[in-house]
């Protein structure tokens, strides 16, 4: 059967998630950019939204289920009304999913508990390394057996949260496979990039470099599960936000155009701008529902899900890219300016190729 | 109701029939029929009727539903018929397009009356396309001076109060399997033509009505057939009407003017439920030629690896994947327009969108499947570049790319055909 309509669970969890957005987060967006900070309290009021808590069964202190397709229409939603803060909502899942995913019962019972039990908490993931053809299947980070210890040597960029984490997952390269390791905070030879790191954009959430310098964690700290489940549903997250972040830029441009006038009509009267905002619509819905596809795949163990994550993800990209730099077309002048959020939405948008390993579902 | 992607059983048990159909009675005639313009494809086309009367499947329009009693045993299933259209003609095409374009059935002229008429004119004119002999229907909507603007149409017809009788005159042009539809041929039933003109001139589209024009009517002549880029095996034909009289009762919709525009909408509701179709007949062509494409380079000992970063991939694999990101994101439109078509819901919108982004991609797929493969796909020993040229006309025929982005523009703006014209 196909069926492109949310169950009524899921239509609740998004009006939340989009109310949220709407009210908390999109207003604080741009000073948060600003000011290099999002407030605990307004990541704590996303966090109680318990969308990460509603992935992880009750076995586990959960109240749910977890699902791609859920994640998808929640990391749209929220990254609609800001994609700092929808990522930084998320950072906790960064380091509980991949637990729930690939790893032991034992590795479920010890961890997940205190992540999502809690209020908010620094806990997260380093995947990217400072590399121009970064490839998280062939990381350069490495883990070495030793007795009955993996050492992990290497180095990570964009790690949000990273000093401040409880504990972070760390990939490395395991025998030629990417592999996750949970790293506890204070671990022996991990260090932490002297400044905060400065992008383009999200400048609201604090990222550092990671060194890892031999870090000795126990056999036991191995993910026993596979890398390309956890790629797939951080590949899938991404283009979600990526089509939240879209779609926010494009009914900005929309209502923008609708209501400055130029030869006496409104500018979205004109083709040449009315074209564009028909092209914006057209591929954030092209990308919206290749990515509820690949997440249903997911869901339903489909073997072509990793490759259509991918496909997805590889689409939003472009997609991204297109969408917010005509935002910032469609209003002109006035997009260029720091006054409105375009400017910053078209950064973000460029980042989108950048950011896999920061979002997952 | 769920997110759900699994095609519905009856249509994924209708595809491999379908496949082996455009493998063995398209594919292997598609060079023939490309090489021999306005020849028709008899076996084709008796083949199909046959195979659709057996079926069911039929028209661009899916089958009326049955007035049954509900048996409250049976779990109720949702309507799949443009889904199941939508798919089935996406195989066909995949197989050629110009020879799916005169399978016969309704096509156009049918859904017309699918959509404008009243249930004894439905029983009427439909009825023939399940009857012994194949039958086509055409559209005749275009002018010379009104091609994506129908609104300046300049046929008329005159009511003859005394002798009860509609009496059309113009001139209608592309009309798709216009030849097969009113010219009068021992191996097919009797056809029909649905001709757009206006009962009041002053009227504008507040004027615009349909006419079932039967074959054979006196006063309708085929006036030429157009020689083309691509489906080439598809006849579009220029008709003219001279003094051509038809009953009363052939008006498709309400015999007055009235200040509405409904009978214009009519024909605008036509079009939300065809788009995604012809979307999907494109994506067909499409998919053939991505899939040629990947044979020919993994003969070749190029594999595609998906997964790595854009920055690790050859200009090939990039081009590769980024066509099937477009070949799947506007299928998967394609079948939400559909998809809501059968459940009811207002798909003006996303119907457009799927057609737009479908006239997009296999026109992008095709122009760079042909540029990848070089000579290999320009040459005419492989079909390529054949499909390169029949794809071209999703882009364009009903409705081209930039009237469709103009209906995108006007429904998410919320504007008018006034505010934005």
């Amino acid at each position: 059967m196909y069926s492109f309509e949310p169950s009524d669970e899921q239509k609740m969890l998004m009006d939340a998630a989009s109310r949220y957005a709407a009210n908390d987060l999109r207003p604080a967006g741009r000073e948060a950019e600003e000011g290099k900070e999002l407030p605990l309290k307004l990541v704590n009021k996303g966090w109680e939204l318990g969308l990460l808590q509603a992935s992880i069964p009750e076995a586990y202190g959960g109240f749910g289920d977890r699902s791609a397709v859920t994640g998808v229409l929640a990391a749209e939603a929220l990254a609609f009304g800001d994609l700092a803060g929808a990522l930084a909502v998320g950072t906790p899942g960064l380091f509980a999913l991949p637990i729930l995913l690939a790893g032991s019962e034992e590795q479920k019972q010890q961890y997940l508990m205190p992540v999502i039990e809690a209020e908010w908490k620094p806990y997260t993931a380093a995947l990217i390394e400072p590399a121009f053809d970064f490839d998280p299947n062939d990381l350069r980070t490495t883990a070495e057996a030793k007795g009955g210890d993996y050492l992990l040597t290497g180095e990570k960029t964009l790690v949000p949260y990273a000093e401040k984490a409880e504990a972070m997952i760390v990939y490395a390269k395991l025998d030629g496979v990417t592999k996750g390791f949970i790293v506890p905070k204070g671990a022996a030879g991990l260090s932490f990039g002297a400044e905060r790191e400065k992008f383009m954009g999200l400048n609201a959430i604090p990222f550092q470099r990671v060194k890892l310098q031999a870090v000795k964690v126990p056999a036991a700290n191995l993910l026993p599960g596979d890398f390309a489940p956890l790629l797939a549903a951080q590949r899938v997250a991404m283009a979600a936000m990526a089509v939240g972040l879209a779609r926010a830029a494009f009914e900005y441009a929309r209502d923008y155009a609708k209501e400055r006038e130029a030869f006496g009509v409104k500018v979205a009267q004109k083709q040449a701008i009315a074209f564009m905002l028909a092209e914006m619509a057209t591929e954030i819905d092209a990308i919206r529902v290749l990515t509820w596809e690949a997440a249903w795949m997911l869901d339903t163990g489909k073997e072509e899900a990793f490759k259509e994550a991918y496909l997805a993800y590889t689409g939003a990209v472009d997609m991204a890219m297109m969408v917010t730099d005509r935002a910032v077309q469609v209003l002109g002048g006035h997009g260029y300016i720091r006054e409105h959020p375009v400017e910053m939405w078209t950064r973000e948008g460029r980042g989108v190729a950048m950011f896999t390993g920061l979002a997952i579902v | 109701m769920t997110i759900e992607f699994e095609a519905p059983k009856p249509i994924a048990n209708q595809q491999s029939m379908l496949k082996t159909v455009a493998e063995e009675m398209m594919r292997s005639k598609s060079r023939y029929f490309d090489e021999h313009e306005h020849e028709i494809p008899y076996d084709y086309i008796e083949f199909m009727h046959i195979a659709m009367r057996a079926t069911g499947a039929g028209s661009l329009a899916p089958k009326e539903k049955k007035e049954e009693a509900p048996d409250p045993n049976k779990p109720k299933r949702p309507p799949i018929g443009y889904q199941m259209l939508a798919h089935m003609l996406e195989m066909l095409c995949w197989g050629d397009v110009g020879m799916y374009l005169v399978t016969p059935g309704g096509g156009l002229g049918a859904a017309a009356v699918q959509s404008a008429a009243n249930d004894e004119q439905k029983a009427k004119f439909l009825a023939r396309f399940g009857e012994e002999k194949p039958t086509f229907a055409a559209m005749c909507m275009t002018e010379a001076g009104a091609g994506s603007d129908t609104a300046s149409i300049r046929s008329t017809a005159v009511l003859d109060k005394e002798k009860n009788e509609w009496v059309l005159n113009g001139e209608k042009i592309f009309v798709t399997s216009g030849h097969k539809s009113i010219v009068p041929d021992a191996k097919f039933g009797k056809g029909f033509i649905v001709v757009w003109a206006t009962i009041d001139p002053k009227a504008g589209r507040a004027g615009m009505r349909s006419f079932v024009v039967e074959s054979g009517t006196p006063g309708v002549r085929v006036e030429k057939l157009e020689h083309k880029l691509g489906i080439r095996c598809s006849d579009t034909a220029t008709i003219t009407l001279t003094d051509a009289r038809v009953p009363f009762e052939n008006i498709l919709g309400s015999p007055t003017v009235e200040v509405s525009t409904k009978g214009f909408k009519g024909a605008m509701a036509t079009f939300d439920a065809t788009r995604p179709l012809i979307a999907a007949t494109g994506i067909g062509v499409a998919r053939a030629a991505l899939e040629f494409v990947k044979e020919k380079l993994a003969e070749n000992g190029v594999t595609i690896r998906y997964g790595l970063p854009r920055q690790k991939l050859t200009n090939i694999e990039r081009e590769v994947i980024d066509m099937e990101i477009m070949l799947r994101s506007a299928w998967l439109m394609t079948i939400k327009a559909v998809w809501m078509a059968d459940n009811g819901k207002p798909n003006a919108l996303e119907s457009s969108m799927s057609k737009v982004k479908g006239g997009d991609v296999v026109t992008k797929i095709t122009q760079k499947a042909v540029e990848i493969m070089g000579p290999l796909g320009y040459s005419r020993e492989f079909l390529l570049e054949k499909w390169f040229r029949d794809a071209k006309i999703t882009d364009i025929y009903e409705g081209t790319g930039q009237i469709n982005r103009l209906v995108v523009a006007r429904q998410i703006l919320g504007y008018s055909g006034a505010e934005l014209r």
